[in-house]
């Protein structure tokens, strides 16, 4: 601050809180509307505070879903979320050291064409191409499968990347004095490489696991059996039916919503940090 | 491209280290792009019975097609207004929230989380918010006589999804002008206070011009973002309608292809919304580039 003036003061913090209120208003309404009973929400307008019916809710759709949706319990489509976008996650950061640790520390033919080839997927989404990937997918017979779920979606560069930028920084001496001790290229990879970014790792860990937790179009295509719905789509389908049980509904969506948002939440300083160098 | 100077020598090791990653590109986008670009060349009969290559006719039949340009135009006034709202409001917050000493981090905590949200779950949480018959906001509108209903109402619809698109950018857009403001040095600010600038002065004549940089870089994001990752809200929400008013062009993608089966005019769809995303990509990185020498 230049100078100090307890009004500028108080109408900052004022539209710090109202901005605030605003960003957690949807999530407060969907709160107070997972601890209303079935038909309080039918009666006209959704009420301000919290009611009694929160553990029911939540126990009924962590256990057995809203059944006449076709949907399986929340706790599953939860297991389901986190194995795709744990898959999703390690799959793309375990293809993507790999790759880099070879443009960067290899010459070799071809590798101008393979940078390109890898770098041309940079940012085009999976929507624009998703019907003949769908199709792709279902020649291979993975559709209703949890590789079908992730690996068409680890064929992304951004990881890729990211690690080519940073080893580009790390200094020449490494290398070199890990030549002379007779350190081969895995061995370089596994002692040197990989301890030094452990930062950066953890960083994109945190983004990735939110990509493919919030993963709705692809799995909404390729999984027709409940066995391998997802949460984020899972919601949708409870909302398109004729009467949506809003109360049961907004309590998987708060189910949906808080795994991300923990994760962000604790790993804050990594996922700046991830954020501000993938997109740098 | 740069290399490092000293390098492993190998004959095998670098492609056995690549394979993973350019085998899953070959198979699951450079195959399917090829199919996209290929089909948007193809015409299929009404029974699917039969298919002729029509060269770039289905292109040129988007270009004429009504439904198409409605597209269009609908995409950029939701581009443009998503882009608009979660910007100005991420400027707001952020500014503010610089001229805080001993709560900025707590404010920022409060802030960014929605970025962890899917797009899919805004959808659903902002049209809940704004059901007509029993969600809040119609019920506050209602008192003051308007009555909200995006279920027949276009320009309603379209609101409703550019306040949960703005709603989940905010975060984002607010770590990005954040970490700009910081990044100018105080003294230029003191030296503009010392000779007598008012604080919106400041503002306006020294640090939004300084921001550019950021702004211009946010605002290719947004526009990405509106355009492609947007799909869960309109999907959850409005589906498209009422009456196309919310057909975005990765919407009828989707719809045109999976609901209505028309590959071929899908497929060209496709293949125009990639020459966009390339395109906004090239102006991305030129700009990185240059930024990278201030």
């Amino acid at each position: 601050m230049v100078e100090n003036r307890p009004w500028a003061n108080f109408f900052a913090h004022l539209t710090l809180m109202i901005g605030v209120a605003v960003v957690v208003f949807p999530v407060y309404v969907a709160l107070v509307a997972s601890t209303q009973a079935p038909g309080d929400l039918l009666r006209g307008t959704l009420p301000m505070l919290p009611g009694a019916h929160g553990i029911e809710n939540f126990t009924r759709m962590w256990q057995s879903g809203v059944s006449n949706a076709g949907a399986p319990p929340a706790g599953m489509m939860l297991w389901n979320s986190f194995v795709m976008a744990m898959a999703i996650t390690i799959g793309k950061l375990s293809i993507s050291l790999l790759s880099a640790f070879a443009i960067v520390y290899f010459r070799f033919r071809f590798r101008m064409f393979f940078f390109w080839l890898i770098f041309i997927t940079l940012m085009l989404p999976v929507e624009v191409r998703i019907i003949p990937t769908f199709q792709v997918v279902a020649d291979l017979n993975m559709l209703n499968s949890f590789a079908g779920l992730s690996i068409p979606l680890i064929a992304s560069a951004t990881a890729t990347f990211l690690f080519r930028q940073f080893f580009m920084t790390i200094p020449e001496e490494m290398l070199e004095a890990a030549r002379v001790d007779g350190a081969g290229p895995l061995k370089f990879f596994k002692d040197i490489l990989m301890p030094l970014s452990v930062t950066n790792i953890a960083a994109l860990f945190v983004i990735m696991f939110i990509y493919g937790w919030n993963q709705y179009l692809w799995p909404l295509l390729i999984t027709t059996d409940p066995d391998y719905y997802t949460i984020v789509m899972g919601i949708q389908r409870m909302t398109s039916e004729e009467n949506p049980q809003w109360h049961l509904i907004m309590a998987a969506v708060v189910m949906a919503a808080l795994p991300p948002v923990l994760v962000i939440l604790f790993m804050q300083r990594l996922f700046v940090k991830g954020l501000t160098e993938t997109e740098k | 491209m740069q290399t490092k100077r000293m390098t492993f020598p190998g004959r095998f090791l670098p492609y056995a280290l690549l394979a993973p990653q350019v085998i899953v590109t070959l198979i699951f986008f450079i195959w399917p792009a090829g199919q996209a670009l290929y089909q948007s060349l193809l015409r299929e009969d009404a029974f699917g019975l039969r298919t002729t290559f029509v060269g770039l006719e289905n292109f040129a039949r988007l270009f004429r097609d009504g439904a198409y340009l409605n597209s269009l135009s609908v995409t950029v006034v939701f581009a443009v207004g998503t882009t608009l709202l979660s910007m100005s409001v991420a400027l707001l917050l952020a500014s503010t929230v610089n001229r805080m000493i001993r709560s900025r981090s707590t404010y920022t905590t409060l802030l960014v989380w929605p970025y962890a949200i899917a797009p899919a779950i805004a959808g659903v949480l902002w049209w809940f918010i704004f059901n007509p018959s029993i969600g809040i906001v119609p019920y506050i509108l209602d008192m003051v006589g308007y009555q909200w209903n995006h279920r027949t109402s276009g320009a309603d619809a379209m609101m409703l999804v550019i306040f949960a698109a703005a709603w989940k950018q905010i975060s984002y857009n607010f770590l990005f002008f954040l970490a700009g403001l910081q990044s100018i040095p105080q003294s230029l600010i003191e030296a503009a206070a010392i000779d007598g600038a008012s604080p919106m002065k400041r503002f306006w004549t020294i640090v939004f011009p300084l921001l550019t940089p950021t702004t211009f870089f946010l605002m290719v994001v947004n526009v990405v973002y509106a355009m492609f990752d947007t799909f869960g809200i309109i999907h959850a929400t409005t589906q498209g309608g009422p009456a196309q008013a919310t057909n975005t062009l990765v919407y009828k993608v989707y719809a045109d292809g999976f609901v209505g089966l028309n590959l071929g005019s899908s497929a060209a769809q496709s293949v125009i919304l990639m020459a966009i995303v390339v395109a906004l990509t090239v102006v991305q990185f030129r700009f990185i580039e240059r930024r990278v020498n201030y």
